[in-house]
């Protein structure tokens, strides 16, 4: 049985977002249109995190490209009152959307801030609507949604595969051969809000390392 | 005697216009707040002004909120009944009827928030003992059928005295009879009841308790800064105590004006009940300075953050507001002598109440709009479906008082009749009448 990860080699992106954009194709995430999206109501599966450092001219910027982070120790599965959010058995944080009862606890408890709600029924522009994914199922309003790490298409995340600057690497930690398991141990392995103990999936490997 | 248990009876005897008008508005006020919900299950929660990372905002305030003030009842009915404070009788009832209530309009409000409230039922068909919502759900379903119960037990005897009264309508006989549950007054029966309402009082107490500290847990059992915290139990046990009684200060004027209960309630509960408000009041202040100097002192980048959203930035408005309301003003009014009259603690309830509402907000959301990874600065603005939802629950709580008070004697008749006895066998003849209301 695998245990999927993935590693991020921040060296090599450039944070030219096709991984956001090829992951809102493959898994049919809805247009939130401009109002929505200024209320921080866009639904993003992937998204690159920046933070700027210093002031002008001392400035130095980071691009994080942020999935969900697949906990082995997952805060969110822990608090959800009926077992919508699970870990399947390869280590996948995955959600029933016939179960969510949209109470968002395991939004507020996301360290990551990597989960969506539905605030309105999805809405694709004319004609868009005929681009969908008929692998991903379309979610009903109310409930919340997230990264599978593209469990319909393993082992290749559309992220991944999208990556102009081969920076994405996906694969079987539990694999010690395998090209993320063995990047996972490098000097320059990573991974967010470690401390928390959540036990992330998602590597990176730190620049101008 | 008879004369003065009169004004026990007219709610129920006879009907005003002032209850007209006061089902009438508050009936208005919740059709609104219906439009206003329907609009929402409609659309979705997208009409409020919930967004990302602000997941949760005044519903659930609400509902720590009400949970909060349901602890009147528990407070008066069954903390001063184990303690045999004679002062107690006349306003138990009337405590342990916001008990219910609230516990309702806090349910209710959990629903509110949902994103399908339609599939509220997976909670019993896949509910997992591993999430403190769940903790949440079992331990207000026993409060409730606990509280319930407990309002039930001591509404015997006066259910028999109803049915026994003349002039009463065919459907109220009807009901009183079977509320009542043949109650004729036997030592044998009167044993019983003391006995159960014994039992009952003892065990409200830890699941009263156990209730706000689960509810306090939904927050401090995620890693979330300024959430995860060892006092929140204890300190949210408190905060719900102290709204709770403020809320029954309130209640109890109203009561008092709107049935001329002068009688009954008097300045000596409005006093009593001050003073108890005021220990809470340091109470409150203690555990809220020790969360505050904690977090302060331990200087954690993602804490800080949000402690500095509370005491300087966006939310200061409102942290010192609470401060104002739930400690200095009550402190000031409550610890003179000459303020704490009926006026000055009604007064101080009523800024209490909006103290304690403004201090679960600022436990919601301030947290959710610092997290700890980057993200666009969060603002969390409730729309006028959320005001709206609030007030409509505030007019449920009071419609459901107001019917409530119509059928059943909001004050306990048997009780007050024999702390009248208790009192007369103790207190030589001559002062019988003053000490019978005390």
């Amino acid at each position: 049985m695998p245990r999927w990860g993935m590693v991020i080699d921040l060296d090599r992106c450039v944070a030219c977002q096709a991984c956001t954009a090829a992951c809102r194709a493959e898994n049919n995430v809805a247009f939130a249109g401009p109002e929505s999206s200024e209320l921080g109501r866009a639904i993003f599966w992937h998204e690159v995190l920046s933070e700027v450092e210093g002031e002008y001219p001392n400035v130095r910027g980071t691009f994080i490209p942020r999935p969900c982070m697949h906990c082995d120790n997952p805060p969110c599965v822990r608090v959800c009152p009926v077992g919508a959010t699970y870990q399947n058995e390869e280590g996948l944080v995955l959600q029933r959307y016939e179960r969510c009862i949209g109470c968002r606890y395991c939004m507020v408890a996301c360290p990551y801030a990597v989960r969506y709600f539905n605030w309105y029924t999805p809405e694709w522009p004319e004609g868009m609507d005929r681009y969908r994914n008929p692998d991903v199922p379309v979610r009903p309003k109310g409930i919340v949604e997230k990264c599978t790490f593209c469990s319909h298409r393993l082992p290749v995340p559309a992220c991944n595969q999208a990556c102009p600057g081969n920076a994405r690497f996906f694969g079987d930690l539990d694999d010690p051969d395998s090209v993320v398991s063995q990047l996972a141990r490098g000097p320059r392995a990573f991974r967010l809000l470690e401390d928390l103990g959540t036990e992330p999936k998602v590597y990176y490997l730190r620049e101008g390392a | 005697m008879d004369d003065r248990e009169s004004v026990l009876f007219r709610p129920i005897e006879a009907t005003g216009r002032g209850f007209y008008l006061t089902v009438g508005l508050l009936t208005l006020i919740i059709a609104w707040a219906a439009y206003a919900y329907s609009r929402q299950l409609a659309t979705g929660l997208g009409v409020t002004g919930l967004n990302r990372p602000v997941y949760w905002g005044v519903y659930i305030t609400n509902f720590v909120f009400f949970i909060g003030i349901s602890h009147a009842g528990t407070l008066v009915s069954a903390i001063l009944r184990v303690f045999d404070a004679e002062w107690r009788r006349p306003i138990t009832r009337a405590a342990e009827a916001i008990t219910v209530f609230a516990l309702i309009l806090g349910t209710g409000n959990i629903m509110i928030d949902m994103g399908r409230p339609d599939r509220l039922l997976e909670f019993l068909r896949h509910g997992r003992l591993q999430s403190p919502l769940v903790w949440d759900v079992i331990s207000v379903t026993i409060y409730l059928t606990a509280s319930i119960t407990y309002l039930y037990l001591p509404l015997i005897p006066d259910m028999a005295i109803l049915r026994d009264r003349p002039g009463l309508s065919q459907w109220r006989r009807r009901l009183y009879t079977k509320l009542s549950l043949g109650w004729t007054g036997t030592e044998e029966q009167k044993h019983r009841l003391e006995r159960l309402i014994g039992i009952m009082a003892v065990l409200i107490i830890p699941i009263a308790v156990t209730v706000h500290t689960v509810v306090s847990w939904v927050f401090a059992m995620t890693v979330q800064p300024m959430w995860h915290s060892t006092i929140f139990g204890p300190y949210f046990v408190i905060g719900a105590i102290f709204s709770g009684i403020a809320t029954l200060i309130i209640v109890m004027v109203i009561l008092r004006r709107a049935f001329n209960l002068y009688d009954y309630i008097t300045e000596k509960h409005f006093s009593n009940l001050g003073l108890l408000l005021l220990i809470f009041a340091f109470l409150w202040a203690y555990f809220t300075f020790s969360e505050y100097l904690t977090e302060f002192y331990g200087n954690e980048p993602a804490g800080m953050r949000v402690l500095f959203a509370k005491l300087t930035e966006e939310f200061s408005p409102l942290f010192w507001a609470m401060w104002l309301f739930n400690f200095i003003i009550p402190f000031i009014v409550l610890s003179n002598r000459r303020t704490r009259t009926v006026t000055g603690t009604v007064i101080t309830s009523l800024l209490i109440n909006v103290g304690m509402w403004i201090e679960r907000y600022n436990i919601v959301v301030p947290t959710l709009t610092r997290p700890r990874l980057p993200s666009p600065v969060a603002a969390y603005l409730p729309t006028w479906v959320e005001w709206s939802l609030l007030i409509g629950s505030l007019a449920m709580f009071a419609l459901l008082y107001v019917l409530f008070s119509k059928i059943f004697p909001i004050v306990s008749i048997w009780e007050v009749r024999e702390g009248e006895e208790i009192a007369a066998m103790h207190v030589p003849a001559a002062h019988v009448e003053e000490a019978g209301a005390d």
